[in-house]
């Protein structure tokens, strides 16, 4: 255990024998957790491991089947009031208010005659200790902010004084969206924090940013803590290990060097191109116009008041909410909403088709649950977007364009995918795959770099690095 | 750039009501007097306060069917209990505000569709207006008279009524924290759910303020016209929801501008002035005020799509 002058104080939450079930799902069995002033506590294990439940019972979301939650450092009965804060991975921000009002929502002693402007005041305090720099206003209406930018001034509100001190600030997935250099700020700005005394419950699946900035790495799998150790007792590998998937640096093996690509079938006039089979990557700083750019490829291609019923591209959305879950409805019709038109028969839909293709993704692709016909919003957020990845896959289109589509998705179904994508262009599909994690551009056999909205290189080959990634990215800012 | 494009929402609004208003005194120099406005802009004022407690309701992401039905039954109440027997007038006016204020609650308790529950309502609204006054009639408070009848100086009373429900509901919605709070339950329900506040008591907070603009809606409603009638003030259901999105406001998301929807009632409300100067047959009148309908979002519509591409 770490030794730290906070070891002896009282834990800010203590959960004994917690236990959650949703049905026959055990979400959460028997979890015991102390987490002390100053600590920062990583949380891994892969989807549906139970991180969110557990966080959810930290902060007072949702109700234990069993157990008991306690906040001995302050005494206080609830999460909110012994200043546990939560950052939720979804953005949890009221999109039609500016950045100062959202504070408000969360910040109920503002009021009065001049509430808006000590709103103004503490949540630009709060952007500027955390991301120093960040540029944004605080009468910005959110829905004009970038998806980074809110990400943001989510976690601004989250460390924001609010009246009370925040003890504990739970991040979930912070960085999912943001780049490289601003999530190098959080982290500094967590390890301020904890040295100051507050504690962090850190979800993230970059087991780098765990191993930058935890002290303690608690590992979950099937509901159960299965490892909870200090950092440096754990090993890369050691993690992946714990949280129960094979998973390694060592699967880099391209084979573009036996495999030989076909004709061209995608060109933008920007300089995007593609031939068949060929997995081509879009990476750069995020927010710098490959998604725009792929929008615009697919929108381009597959708009036409003519639908052939054969498709040309299918699009992998990685903001399920927004691109891609229908929300009310089952996993099994989200799945096979892209085969619609390619297995009609006399206009009408062809269950037994759907039926069929809706069981061989789920085996293929791995979802979990019971039954495909259980409403989408049953899954954990990784399983979702495996059925997105099964809608996709399932259509005969030869081109598949994919929007950072591992947002948040754990590492065991990120090689599932890897190894599906491989196999899949084997057989002579195309894909598109902007990644705002560069480990997995690297994967592909050809990447485009962007910066300030157009292609800044090409890389293919031996030129494709992450040293070679993050040179182009940034050439043109020295210049 | 944030603060202009949450000003350049409302400039629609105003262009389009200049615009008619400009066509209108073109048409009509005569309507350009102190008597003149009054006459247009009269009939506007129940209409803008309808049109506030609609927005109220869009607000929080639902919609009210059942506005103009409530506007009825008040103005039936104001012209007999409110004349009659005014304690007890008020006990009623203020017990309708308290079951809007229900209705709300149990709409987001039970998680039932706004639509269908106030479609529902409405006919139980039109139902006690004909309990309450069976046939045309009724006669409205002499204070009540005296009050919508009223000339202050330098602006006649529509346009000082206007400009007042514009300035209140901007300052109760926009500027102070619980307006903040509610116009984020239509934002972002969960969010505000997380931070520690009860929806269901905010979503009966938004319903009563409507309630309480509806009522206010069918008294000022029974001082211009001296009496009621069970279906007096059908219309105003179709009519509040366009001045609501007239204004600049949106059917989901919590984005509504109480200035903008005064604004939209007032535009509504010239249309049917501007159209009968143009010596339109009534036949074509309700076609023509679709048309300006459709002529606005249509240009509002071009506005957003800039404002993403540039944006």
């Amino acid at each position: 255990m770490q030794q730290s002058a906070f070891e002896q104080d009282a834990p800010i939450v203590a959960l004994t024998d917690v236990a959650k079930h949703f049905g026959a799902v055990r979400a959460l069995d028997g979890v015991d957790l102390e987490i002390r002033p100053g600590e920062c506590l990583g949380l891994v294990g892969h989807n549906g491991a139970g991180k969110s439940t557990l966080v959810n019972v930290v902060n007072g979301g949702v109700a234990p089947t069993a157990g008991a939650v306690a906040f001995p450092a302050s005494g206080a009965a609830a999460a909110l009031s012994a200043g546990v804060r939560s950052v939720f991975q979804e953005l949890s921000l009221c999109p039609n208010l500016t950045v100062a009002e959202n504070l408000r929502i969360s910040h109920a002693a503002l009021k009065g005659p001049g509430w808006r402007r000590a709103a103004r005041a503490e949540i630009g305090q709060s952007l500027d200790a955390v991301f120093p720099g960040h540029g944004i206003e605080a009468d910005a209406t959110v829905d004009i902010l970038s998806i980074a930018e809110r990400q943001m001034v989510e976690i601004a509100i989250g460390f924001a004084d609010r009246g009370a001190e925040a003890r504990l600030v739970i991040l979930d997935e912070p960085t999912s969206s943001l780049d490289a250099g601003i999530a190098e700020q959080l982290m500094a700005h967590i390890r301020r924090f904890c040295e100051g005394g507050g504690a962090v419950i850190f979800i993230s699946h970059m087991l780098g940013e765990i191993f930058a900035v935890a002290s303690r790495i608690l590992v979950m799998k099937d509901g159960k803590v299965v490892a909870d150790r200090a950092a440096p007792d754990f090993t890369r590998q050691g993690l992946v290990d714990a949280m129960g998937h094979v998973a390694g640096d060592a699967t880099h093996e391209r084979g573009d060097q036996t495999r030989s690509l076909g004709e061209e079938v995608v060109h933008t006039p920007q300089g995007l191109s593609a031939r068949r089979g060929e997995v081509v990557g879009l990476s750069g700083l995020a927010g710098h116009g490959q998604a725009r750019a792929l929008a615009q490829l697919y929108l381009g291609t597959t708009s036409s008041w003519r639908a052939t019923g054969r498709p040309q591209m299918v699009f992998v959305a990685g903001d399920r909410t927004r691109d891609g879950i229908l929300p009310l409805w089952s996993i099994l019709r989200n799945a096979s909403i892209s085969i619609l038109s390619e297995t009609a028969k006399w206009g009408l839909v062809d269950r037994e088709v759907e039926t069929r293709n809706a069981e061989k993704w789920k085996r293929r692709i791995g979802i979990r649950t019971d039954d495909m016909n259980n409403p989408v919003l049953s899954l954990s957020g990784g399983n979702q977007q495996k059925v997105l990845f099964a809608r996709a896959l399932a259509s005969s289109a030869p081109v598949v364009v994919m929007d950072d589509p591992m947002r948040g998705v754990d590492v065991g179904t990120k090689q599932d995918v890897y190894a599906m994508i491989r196999a899949e262009a084997a057989s002579g599909r195309t894909f598109l795959w902007y990644s705002t994690e560069t480990e997995e551009v690297c994967q592909c056999d050809r990447v485009f770099v962007f910066r300030n909205g157009r292609i800044s290189a090409e890389l293919t080959g031996a030129e494709l690095t992450e040293e070679r990634i993050l040179e182009a990215s940034f050439e043109m800012q020295e210049a | 750039m944030g603060q202009f494009l949450s000003r350049h929402r409302i400039l629609l609004p105003v262009f389009s009501l200049a615009v008619l208003l400009a066509a209108t005194f073109y048409m009509q120099p005569r309507a350009m007097s102190y008597f003149g406005i009054n006459l247009l802009f009269n009939l506007a004022v129940p209409i803008a306060l309808a049109t506030v407690a609609q927005m109220m309701i869009m607000m929080v992401n639902d919609i009210d069917l059942s506005l103009g039905t409530f506007v009825s039954l008040v103005a039936c109440v104001t012209a007999t209990f409110l004349n009659d027997s005014p304690l007890l007038g008020v006990l009623i006016l203020a017990a309708l505000i308290l079951t809007y204020a229900g209705m709300g609650a149990v709409i987001h308790a039970l998680d039932l569709p706004a639509i269908v529950v106030t479609l529902g309502m409405s006919f139980v609204w039109g139902g006690l207006a004909l309990f309450v006054l069976p046939s045309p009639g009724g006669t409205s408070p002499g204070w009540l008279r005296a009050l919508m009848t009223v000339k202050p100086p330098l602006m006649p009373m529509a346009v000082v009524a206007s400009i007042l429900i514009a300035l209140v509901t901007h300052f109760l919605i926009i500027r102070s924290g619980i307006g903040t709070v509610l116009r984020g339950v239509g934002g972002n329900a969960r969010s505000v759910a997380r931070a520690g506040w009860s929806v269901v008591r905010l979503k009966a907070l938004a319903y009563g303020l409507s309630g309480l603009f509806g009522v206010l809606s069918g008294m000022a409603l029974v001082g211009l016209t001296t009496s009621a009638d069970a279906n007096i003030a059908l219309r105003y259901t179709l009519l509040s929801i366009a001045g609501v999105i007239l204004g600049g406001g949106e059917f989901i998301g919590g984005k509504v501008s109480p200035v903008g929807a005064v604004i939209g009632a007032l535009t509504l409300a010239l249309a049917a002035s501007f159209l009968s100067f143009m010596r339109l047959s009534p036949d074509w009148q309700i076609g023509a005020q679709g048309a300006i309908l459709i002529l606005v979002l249509t240009a509002r519509l071009i506005f957003a799509r800039r404002e993403n591409a540039t944006g």
